[in-house]
């Protein structure tokens, strides 16, 4: 075999090795996406041209009857709403309350602090279903049964974001700041509000995005406290469905598909932030 | 008991007012302050249901009949609930899903990440966007589509099956299928497990492939090219190479796997239509512990269930820590 034969073999190898990578990538992309691209096409069919037997990619004609029969079998809307009011405000709320636990873990020496930072690492360690009865229980308790403040509230107090707020002012906090602030006779709270806040942004910004997604997509605990139709929130909405005689498919699809819209469109603006924020945890 | 922060007032600390009096009371209760909204939830929600879950195990109680029906029963729970075989087959359950899913999860992630990492910046950007987006969807959404695409009659899985086992170029291979098809995905106690299972994998097959893509971006390229002047082909690279490095990043990444299947609750439920189907081999013990407490209303044993799985975890845990913490934590 001549030296020319030699490295077209091995060019030959690359070439072919390069080719197998690139279809392993490329139908894993068509298995990832796949579901999403088949709901959507579903939401535009109804029960005849669904089940007309074969295999049909084609996009159907139904999608205004759908959306008819959506609004019928569930209050649609309503449970958007309801998703979309709690996952805002425990966003916020939780922004809040991490920055201020953070911030006062990163900066202040102070009596049970070690037992405090020893209790959040712990509560990360205990899996949520332990926690879903107790938690029903306080829940029925406080009176807040049925309230969708039951739904975030407990959720505000994320031991993740803490420590990623603590991570952050440690970082880009400097000290000296903030005694230039209270030498100008800025108050504690001042100083935190105005000085320290508008520079964890990054931060917050990370956190508001892994606090959005988990409440957006929850479904367990709305599960257990929500109860009467106007308050239950989308999730809990589209599974309910499965047990409606005679499921309209199609416009259940078409509920699933509106529901991961507002998520996926804001994943498809911003996938690079997501994709960080979400793994924050794991990758530092 | 004096902050850091709050040295610049300790100076005039000699003669004490009035007012750096309150000073000094106000600095050492700012933390505390930051802290309460932390501490007020954590202690509603997290720290007094620990000792009312304790009490609640030794209790019989049904909660539509309101606290005062409360009854002490001692161990029974307990016993009940250790001699209950419906729970020994749940966390059957739960084991074989949670290896089912997550052992090919991250057999599939490390050589995706692998070849993502070399592929252009651009490239890689986009296959990574298209990955990752099942988790950022809620579990439920995509339990629904595949619920649907599971579905014996109408289901695209089903569909596709039956034309490739009567197909000229392919009922070599799938021609078997035809007495068996069509397959109930969800419905059939042999088949629930796997058709689980494939949800949970590609719901989080992304997920762990970032993970691996961030710990490849951390090994130096001198190592790969090193390698290669020694002459070890890619895959000796890999395995040489890159595994040794990852270790990190796999016990993390394996170790988020086991306590996210060991919750396994939504898609069991979506796919098994709340437990009507495929109850004996779908049903995982997060799911028999929400029937148990929501459908049979017996609080006290699904508090003692809790308990139990409390100790399971626990005990998984430490074993696999046992083994693997060492090496996978990169200490001696």
């Amino acid at each position: 075999m001549t030296f020319n034969q030699a490295t077209f073999i091995v060019n030959l190898y690359r070439k072919l090795g390069k080719g197998v990578v690139n279809v392993f990538l490329a139908v894993f992309v068509f298995i990832t996406v796949f579901p999403f691209v088949w709901s959507a096409i579903l939401a535009t069919h109804d029960r005849t041209t669904m089940f007309s037997g074969g295999i049909n990619f084609a996009l159907g004609d139904k999608i205004v009857q759908n959306y008819g029969n959506l609004l019928k079998i569930m209050d649609f809307w309503t449970g958007m709403m309801n998703s979309f009011s709690i996952s805002v405000i425990g966003t916020a709320v939780s922004l809040l309350f991490c920055s201020m636990a953070g911030y006062a873990l990163a900066t202040y020496q102070f009596k049970g602090k070690n037992a405090i930072f020893g209790i959040m690492v712990g509560s990360m360690m205990i899996p949520p279903v332990l926690t879903l009865i107790p938690y029903y229980m306080v829940i029925s308790a406080l009176g807040l049964a049925n309230t969708h403040l039951a739904v975030w509230l407990p959720f505000t107090i994320n031991p993740f974001g803490i420590f990623l707020i603590r991570q952050y002012v440690v970082a880009s906090v400097p000290k000296d700041l903030l005694e230039a602030s209270k030498l100008d006779g800025a108050s504690e709270l001042r100083t935190y509000w105005s000085v320290v806040l508008p520079l964890l942004r990054p931060g917050l910004a990370t956190l508001a995005i892994v606090q959005f997604v988990f409440l957006w997509n929850n479904f367990l605990q709305p599960l257990v406290v929500l109860n009467s139709p106007d308050k239950m929130v989308i999730t809990q909405m589209l599974r309910g469905v499965q047990g409606v005689p005679n499921t309209p498919w199609g416009a259940v699809m078409l509920g699933t598909t509106i529901s991961i819209l507002p998520l996926v469109a804001l994943y498809l603006t911003a996938s690079k932030q997501m994709i960080a924020g979400l793994t924050a945890g794991a990758v530092k | 008991m004096n902050s850091d922060i709050a040295s610049p007032h300790d100076l005039t600390q000699l003669e004490e007012t009035g007012t750096q009096k309150r000073e000094r009371f106000l600095t050492k209760f700012t933390p505390y302050g930051f802290l309460s909204p932390y501490i007020l939830i954590y202690g509603v929600f997290g720290i007094f249901p620990v000792f009312f879950m304790i009490y609640l195990s030794f209790h019989l109680w049904n909660p539509v009949e309101g606290l005062s029906s409360m009854e002490y029963v001692g161990f029974e729970n307990y016993v009940l609930s250790l001699t209950d075989p419906q729970l020994w087959q749940t966390m059957w359950n739960t084991l074989v899903m949670a290896i089912l899913s997550g052992v090919p999860q991250h057999l599939f992630a490390l050589p995706l990440a692998y070849f993502l990492v070399m592929m252009g910046p651009k490239v890689r950007h986009w296959l990574t966007t298209a990955y990752f987006l099942p988790y950022i969807t809620s579990t439920v959404a995509v339990s629904m589509i595949f619920y649907v695409m599971y579905s014996k009659d109408s289901g695209i899985i089903n569909a596709v099956l039956a034309y490739l086992a009567d197909a000229g170029w392919s009922s070599w291979l799938f021609g078997g299928l035809k007495d068996v098809l069509p397959l109930g995905w969800v419905q059939e106690n042999s088949l629930i497990r796997y058709s689980v299972s494939f949800v949970v994998w590609w719901k989080y097959v992304g997920f762990n492939t970032v993970i691996y893509t961030a710990g490849l971006a951390t090994i130096s390229h001198d190592l790969y090219e090193a390698a290669k002047i020694d002459g070890a082909n890619s895959w000796q690279r890999f395995r040489h190479v890159s595994l040794p490095l990852l270790k990190p990043f796999i016990f993390f990444g394996v170790t988020l796997t086991i306590i996210g299947n060991m919750n396994l609750f939504d898609e069991p439920f979506v796919l098994t239509v709340g437990g009507q189907f495929a109850q004996t081999a779908g049903k995982t013990i997060s799911n028999y512990l929400y029937q148990i407490a929501w459908e049979w209303l017996d609080m006290g044993a699904a508090a003692a269930v809790s308990w139990i799985l409390f100790v399971v975890i626990g005990i998984f845990t430490a074993v696999y820590f046992y083994f693997f913490g060492r090496q996978g934590l990169g200490g001696e």
